[in-house]
């Protein structure tokens, strides 16, 4: 019972949303209403389980004394300050001017921008040492590279301001972008759909078991 | 003096000229930062020679230190800051495909606009929702919001703020809940869309501020897409355009546009060549060629000069790495 | 406050920058503030928006909101504590249910959702008149589509790895995987693009909103 049951949710589940699609009457419209609800909750209840074990796990760093344990004295209790003080304040945490708004705006944001915005450097110093041109594939690359990142600022018009307009750098990235570029990603995308439909369908069929984990 | 001693020497130094310097902007000891035109194009020359130095070591085979390109890169974006060199945008078709589509808008069409990201995208998308909404209110169309990610409706207001400040905007004097509304977020990703697609109110029973749907007068006779005359969505990630795309313009035939992080951009160009998107603003550079279509001067137009700065760095480098490396081909292959 | 405020954003920008110098306390420090932060953020807003906001207020809705409670909204709230159990090692079995449910959910609508507009969609999009409809489109909009169409097919004649890429079908997927590098060659100059904006409106908050340089 331990991998049918499961299995069982799986595919009712599954098949209900396709049937919706096509029957969008009831009682699949309110199916689709129950469903869609209760994953909003389930979901909820999945961040609130990733959270809870990086604390368990922060938790056994600290009294275990491993390496770096401090930081995770200084995870866990941030992980308490915002926690608490966004329970403390009710359905209007998010107004501004609230605690947990300050915190937001200057201790969440500066840091999760910074940490997207340092990867700008190391794609500078990636590309230095190991981006070459080794084969036609990789030139392929390169060139087209070159021309998009070029072509799509100002600079690259004011560098090719004595050809006709047609073939200023920023006519050579749009055709880029709308054609080859657009043909590469198409068939990618339908790669993925193809890929994601027949994977999809061994889910709901019970084929494919994989998300259940091993074990019994 | 250790290296240890040295790097907490100059750690103290910095916090002392920041200090200073924070000081400085509370009691405006110092006027703005400018170069001035002669100075612009000698950075630009030094910057130029240093990179020229960094192409003759790595083809001699030293590789420069990667926190080198590090300091190239800060340089980069930093010094345009404080450079006066103007550029001229030229509009790509897709952007002004988005143009285009606002323009065919009669006074008193609805807008529904989706902030479905965060601040750590706002360099990218927050010009967008400006110019965006600016255009809207000062041509009479009627803009609704909603997010699909948390802090969208935050995003929302102050882009509001910005757009309330215009002066096209002004004369227009839009009221909340009759020019403009925002309905704040909604759980639940794609099934909110696929909610909306037959029952709007269902999914935003009340607005950002609490006041009932039936109460808000923008709002309250749209059922679902089929009342909206345009929607655009400003997407960084799950849930955004293309799950708008997958359900909202496939499914309920709504028309639509996006604005996307560079990052995710390439990808929607499938979806507007097969005309699921009706126009498509991609990163900074198409913030700032939106911004300058609507006519606006906003920060996507302020930034582009980093951006261009900061692409040529990066391509500097690459094709540093690729001469010196043929270079180093060749002669191998002639010792041999 | 305001003051405070700024030098805390600028520190733990500063502290994370650091790290391109070398790992080091301070980048430690601010990292580890970062996943604590970001864990209980979630933490709270999935409380409010989603446990409360659809669970409770539906269960529980107030008397002016003029709804009537909706009572299976518990069996989300219950398959929500079974999640939860996983947690526990013994009983942790049990957390396979809801997650059944969630894997149930994205497969029927995927399947669909990318069937729909991710494949046949893309497909109808290939299917174009080359010429134009009237034979009038000018000559870089027919070579523009020909690289489409003639893109398209041998990019997914590249992926095709159940027949050995020999003869035409190899000479095909050459062409396909030529298409496919100039793809990530674009999405390569987008994704820089997008990495520099992102340092930029941080250089714009250290020296614009922080040390007031920028105007």
């Amino acid at each position: 019972m331990r991998r049918e049951v499961p299995l069982m949710i799986t595919g009712i589940v599954g098949i209900a949303f396709v049937l919706q699609y096509f029957i969008p009457h009831w009682p699949f419209s309110q199916l689709n209403t129950w469903f869609s609800d209760w994953f909003s909750i389930i979901s909820a209840f999945a961040i609130w389980l990733g959270a809870l074990n990086l604390m368990k796990i922060s938790f056994q760093k600290i009294t275990r004394k491993k390496s770096d344990w401090g930081y995770s004295v200084v995870i866990v209790l941030s992980f308490i300050v915002i926690a608490v003080i966004g329970f403390y304040e009710g359905e209007s945490f998010r107004e501004p001017g609230t605690n947990f708004s300050w915190l937001y705006e200057f201790v969440y944001t500066p840091l999760s921008a910074t940490m997207f915005a340092i990867l700008a450097f190391f794609v500078a110093s990636a590309s230095y040492r190991a981006f070459r041109a080794r084969n036609l594939e990789a030139t392929l690359l390169l060139v087209a590279a070159f021309f998009v990142m070029i072509g799509r600022v100002p600079i690259g018009d004011n560098i090719t301001s004595f050809l006709p307009e047609n073939y200023q750098l920023s006519q050579v990235a749009s055709w880029i972008m709308t054609f080859p570029q657009t043909a590469g990603q198409r068939a990618i995308m339908i790669g993925i759909a193809l890929g994601l439909v027949s994977t999809s369908l061994r889910i709901i069929l019970g084929i494919e078991r994989s998300h259940l984990g091993g074990g019994d | 003096m250790s290296i240890r001693t040295k790097e907490i020497l100059i750690a103290g130094i910095i916090l002392i000229i920041s200090v200073i310097v924070y000081l400085g902007k509370v009691y405006d000891w110092f006027g703005s930062a400018q170069f001035s035109p002669t100075l612009s194009v000698i950075v630009i020359v030094i910057i130029f020679l240093a990179l020229l130095y960094i192409l003759i070591r790595t083809i001699q085979g030293k590789l420069i230190d990667r926190r080198t390109v590090f300091v190239f890169v800060g340089f980069a974006v930093v010094l345009p800051f404080f450079m006066s060199i103007t550029q001229n945008i030229r509009i790509s078709p897709e952007v002004q495909q988005v143009y285009n589509a606002m323009s065919t808008l009669q006074p008193g069409s609805k807008v529904l606009i989706s902030f479905d990201y965060d601040p750590p995208s706002a360099p990218e998308l927050q010009p967008m929702a400006e110019s965006f909404i600016t255009y809207c209110l000062s041509h009479d169309i009627s803009v609704i919001i909603i997010g699909l990610w948390p802090q969208g409706p935050q995003q929302a207001n102050l882009a509001l703020e910005i757009a309330l400040e215009n002066e096209a905007v002004k004369a227009k004097n839009p009221q909340y809940g009759i020019n403009y509304v925002n309905l704040g977020f909604q759980t639940g990703n794609e099934f909110v869309i696929q909610r909306m697609g037959t029952d709007f109110r269902s999914m935003f029973q009340t607005d950002y501020s609490g006041r009932h749907y039936d109460d808000i007068p923008l709002v309250k006779n749209i059922k679902n897409f089929s009342n909206i005359d345009y929607s655009f969505n400003l997407s960084a990630g799950y849930p955004g355009t293309q799950e708008w795309v997958q359900v909202a313009v496939d499914r309920y035939g709504l028309w639509m546009g996006a604005g996307n992080t560079a990052v995710q951009a390439p990808m929607m160009y499938t979806y507007l060549n097969a005309g699921q998107l009706e126009g498509l603003l991609g990163g900074m550079n198409g913030a700032a060629e939106f911004e300058k279509v609507c006519g606006i001067t906003g920060k996507g137009t302020k930034y582009m000069l980093s951006q261009s700065f900061a692409h040529v760095v990066v391509i500097a480098f690459i094709l540093i790495g690729n001469v010196a490396f043929f270079i180093g081909g060749r002669k191998k292959k002639l010792d041999v | 406050m305001e003051h405070v405020a700024l030098w805390v954003g600028a520190f733990l920008t500063l502290g994370i920058i650091s790290f391109l110098y070398k790992d080091n306390p301070w980048y430690k420090l601010s990292e580890a503030i970062f996943v604590g932060i970001s864990a209980g953020y979630w933490f709270v807003v999935l409380f409010w928006d989603n446990i409360y906001g659809k669970f409770w207020v539906g269960v529980f809705p107030s008397d002016d909101s003029g709804n009537a409670p909706d009572y299976w909204l518990i069996v989300g709230a219950v398959f929500g504590i079974l999640m939860l159990l996983r947690l526990i090692s013994k009983i942790g079995w049990i957390s396979r249910w809801p997650l059944a449910f969630i894997v149930g959910c994205t497969s029927g609508l995927y399947l669909i959702n990318y069937f729909s507009s991710n494949m046949m969609r893309q497909v109808q999009g290939t299917i174009i008149p080359l010429l134009g409809t009237s034979f009038d489109l000018p000559v870089y909009d027919i070579i523009g589509n020909l690289v489409i169409v003639v893109g398209t097919f041998t990019g997914l004649i590249y992926f095709f790895f159940s027949k050995e890429h020999k003869g035409a079908f190899g000479g095909a997927a050459k062409i396909g995987i030529w298409v496919i590098m100039v793809t990530f060659g674009a999405s390569f100059g987008y994704t820089v693009m997008s990495r520099m904006s992102l340092l930029i409106g941080r250089i714009d908050f250290l020296f614009g909103e922080w040390l007031g340089l920028i105007k």
